[in-house]
């Protein structure tokens, strides 16, 4: 008898992640480094760190690190750069990802 | 080039807390530093008993395992860099009295997107631990604010 065991590696090559799954991911990360309850509650495309979260740059590096672990991906200075809002690092980790899968 | 870091520590007398390096590579560092009995803090903390403060072997831990490490990693750029703790978590086990040496074992965690982050530990003469934590901290280039 032979075991298969899927994992997650092999799911998300199976079924890339939406936008929203992203993002309610990206929410998870980020929560641990922001204090603003109300603007972590109402996290959405247009919620930019440093004004609305109050993170500083020390711990966006943080989330930059935990965010390749998540996801499986290598970010570079350029993409680190642009990562601002949660729109911006939505779209770079949807890069990340297809250029894995592809 | 142990030398040569010693040299570009922006500290003064009054608040440098490095005396030697030991060791240095890409990964990490070991130095020592000696604190001697007139240093001001002394007469107040505590009043009749000089403890070494907290925040000073927190200090001395960052000069040597964060910054001496940092303008080691930092060797090859050309351009006068400075560097910020942002955080830090320290377990205090023992105290430092006036006149001890300690030794500073610094190893590198990350080195990314100009966050140093480092494991560090502070021993006595007597090799036990006084402290240990991680600290890190952001190089910023001067002129860049």
């Amino acid at each position: 008898m032979v075991l298969v065991i899927l994992t997650p590696a092999l799911f998300f090559k199976n079924t890339p992640m939406n936008k929203e799954e992203i993002i309610e991911a990206l929410k998870t990360i980020v929560e641990p480094y922001s204090e603003e309850v109300s603007a972590l509650a109402h996290i959405d495309e247009n919620t930019d760190f440093i004004n609305d979260l109050k993170i500083n740059s020390a711990n966006l590096v943080d989330i930059v690190l935990d965010i390749e672990e998540k996801f499986n991906i290598e970010i570079d200075n350029d993409s680190m750069a642009k990562m601002l809002t949660v729109k911006a690092t939505t779209e770079i980790i949807a890069q990340k990802l297809e250029a894995n899968a592809g | 080039m142990k030398k040569e870091i010693l040299a570009k520590l922006p500290y003064g007398k009054s608040f440098l807390f490095v005396d030697e390096l030991l060791h240095v590579d890409e990964n990490g560092v070991i130095g020592t530093y000696i604190y001697p009995e007139n240093l001001p803090f002394y007469e107040g903390h505590f009043k009749d008993r000089p403890v070494t403060p907290a925040v000073i072997l927190t200090e001395t831990m960052a000069q040597i395992g964060l910054v001496c490490l940092g303008i080691y990693l930092l060797k090859d750029i050309d351009q006068n860099i400075s560097i910020a703790m942002t955080s830090n978590a320290i377990d205090f086990l023992k105290p430092v009295y006036p006149s001890e040496q300690v030794t500073v074992t610094s190893e590198k965690v990350y080195f990314r997107f100009n966050k140093l982050s480092c494991k560090v530990k502070m021993e006595n003469a007597a090799g036990e631990m006084i402290c240990k934590g991680r600290i890190s901290g952001m190089l910023i280039s001067k002129g860049n604010g």
